[in-house]
């Protein structure tokens, strides 16, 4: 049983989000309502920088989906956050290329300069960190990858330069 | 753009020496959708379109090699059924692969010009490129070449004013390495997760919303206008016998120019090597990984006398994969390394088959226990026991991925993952530093 003051309660989606939708919706066959939905999470999440429970049911009622195939994508893909995370969230490829290239030493400088490990955020909410797989960008290894731009042939200090741009 | 010190014909990298080579001008100006434009109004049949790539000796580029043409052949003939669907495969994921994504940011109309082709060739009316979520620049070209294209007359209704009709569009993925294998893109596409199906049915009878669907990689695609224009025997003269035409080769890891380099299929791996700049900082060749780390690794000497085609580097022992060459020197320690590459497919596994989801656990556990100073002797015969028993157990290829790392080194490289276990450390310098820190 459950209490109605534990119900999620679907947020109502703006309308920056919602156009985004319906433009991705009729790129497929008008009955395939489920087939916009990574276009939708990717939507909302550009708008909440996460996406809470409250959020992913607004996507539910938006396309008429049952929640649990909103819940299901949301947490499959690893794009999606569900937890908050620092306005910037410093992506770092650990993988086999750029582990030859020294990804070992970006990451200790990550850790030093911001005092923070992977999953974790700085206490002013401005950084996170976050180890990810193959980013599809070995030529340039080692690769980190911030907001929608990656970073190519990446040292510490490297590191500082564009941090300090992000500021 | 690499330097190239010998005249290679570049044919999915043709014309991006030039800054605007993502724009539809610029592909124009080198004779860009001729081929379509050929194939729409001068009356060839789909069945001429697809005998000329058989010609060609085109096979797939994303990694298992198949020859294109047949598997165009494999749709049902055209019954004015549709819609029917051709998806690009443009989930570039495999660690060390990066060719796609040049394809994409510099070339991209040609990959538009490709689908139009094939689309025609398979009678799909539809196409969609599944771009992987984290490439955001790829994704803005592909968009903007598919809008000049629509804009342009080449995509939408009654093309060249044959009466085929064909749309195109993207579809951005959300992070996840096994949405690259063909049906669970399918999955994907239609919003779910990216779980490999079952196959048979295959694509070609039940895709995309359960309608008729081929899935080719976004070089295989860019690879058709060209053959188209120039005839499928002179792609064919390009490459093998076997093997017809150029490929992209990434080269990532120890080499001083990293990068990728289109040469023709069977061109020596040593002269890749050497174009690549060799191996950095003058270092012998310890180990290659010629095909990304779902192919087994070989040993520097072994590949040193191989050419870079498929007939060529399974005698070596290997596959050429979507030719992601990883370059390790003589300093790297192979039991981090493949503890990585282990790390990894334990991470991406989807957990749809039980031998999949919990032997990649096993194997990572193991190897990472050997690399932090804890490995036992039967580790080694437990790692190949359970390798054993996720090969051939699982519904997608992914479970015979994550054992060929495995398996390949401890047979070329046992005597590091022993020397692990007996010293409880690492027989290469450099490595051995890192990771021991670690294990405290």
């Amino acid at each position: 049983m459950q209490s109605p003051e534990n119900q999620i309660i679907p947020r109502q989606l703006p309308e920056s989000v919602t156009a985004k939708i319906d433009e991705a919706r009729r790129n497929y066959p008008a009955e395939e309502n489920r087939a916009p939905l990574i276009w939708a999470l990717h939507a909302a999440q550009d708008e909440f920088g996460w996406l809470d429970e409250s959020t992913l049911e607004g996507i539910a009622a938006y396309l008429e989906l049952e929640p649990i195939k909103v819940y299901e994508a949301a947490t499959f893909y690893d794009m999606f956050n569900r937890s908050p995370v620092g306005t910037y969230n410093v992506k770092v490829c650990t993988n086999i290329s750029c582990w030859l290239c020294d990804s070992d030493s970006v990451v200790e400088h990550l850790r030093a300069k911001l005092g923070i490990d992977f999953g974790e955020t700085t206490e002013n909410g401005r950084f996170s960190m976050t180890e990810v797989e193959c980013l599809g960008a070995c030529g340039g290894a080692p690769v980190i990858w911030i907001g929608k731009t990656y970073y190519e042939d990446i040292t510490p200090e490297r590191v500082d330069e564009i941090l300090d741009e992000l500021e | 753009m690499p330097d190239y010190p010998n005249d290679y014909e570049l044919v999915t990298l043709a014309g991006t020496e030039r800054e605007d080579s993502h724009t539809l001008q610029a592909y124009l100006d080198r004779g860009g959708y001729s081929a379509a434009k050929k194939v729409l109004s001068e009356g060839l049949t789909r069945d001429d379109v697809i005998s000329e790539i058989k010609k060609a000796g085109l096979r797939g580029r994303g990694g298992a090699g198949f020859p294109t043409g047949l598997k165009w052949s494999f749709m049902p003939p055209a019954d004015g059924n549709q819609p029917k669907y051709l998806a690009c495969n443009a989930d570039e994921a495999e660690p060390g692969t990066f060719k796609d994504r040049d394809i994409m940011r510099h070339n991209p109309h040609q990959l538009v010009e490709g689908m139009i082709i094939g689309g025609y060739a398979i009678d799909a009316t539809v196409g969609y490129v599944y771009i992987r979520g984290e490439f955001w620049e790829p994704y803005a070209r592909v968009q903007a070449a598919i809008e000049a294209a629509y804009e342009a007359g080449y995509l939408g209704p009654n093309l060249f004013g044959s009466g085929v009709d064909f749309d195109l569009h993207t579809h951005r993925g959300g992070g996840a390495y096994i949405a690259g294998e063909e049906t669970a893109m399918l999955e994907s596409i239609e919003g779910k997760k990216a779980m490999p199906r079952f196959k048979p049915p295959f694509p070609a009878n039940y895709g995309i919303f359960g309608r008729p669907t081929t899935v080719n990689n976004v070089e295989t695609l860019a690879s058709v206008p060209p053959i188209i224009n120039n005839g499928g025997d002179w792609f064919l003269g390009v490459g093998t016998p076997e093997s017809g035409g150029t490929k992209i080769y990434s080269v990532s890891g120890h080499v001083e120019r990293p990068g990728n380099y289109e040469v023709p299929l069977g061109t020596p791996f040593s002269e890749l090597l050497e174009l690549a700049g060799g191996v950095r900082n003058g270092n012998g060749l310890k180990a290659v990984i010629p095909g990304g780390p779902s192919v087994p690794m070989v040993p520097g000497e072994v590949i040193m006398d191989a050419n870079m085609d498929y007939e060529s580097l399974a005698q070596a022992g290997t596959m050429l994969g979507a030719g992601s060459v990883i370059i390790m020197d003589e300093h790297t320690c192979i039991v981090r390394a493949v503890e990585r590459i282990a790390k990894f497919f334990h991470h991406e596994s989807c957990g749809q088959c039980t031998p999949c989801r919990e032997g990649s656990g096993w194997l990572h556990r193991v190897v990472h226990r050997i690399e932090h100073g804890q490995g036992r002797m039967e580790d080694l015969d437990t790692l190949l026991e359970v390798g054993s028993r996720i090969e051939g157990r699982t519904i997608c290829a992914f479970g015979d991925a994550e054992v060929a790392p495995v398996q390949s080194s401890i047979q070329h490289f046992r005597d590091e993952f022993d020397y692990h276990i007996n010293h409880k450390r690492c027989m290469v310098g450099a490595g051995a530093r890192a990771s021991m820190a670690q294990a405290g």
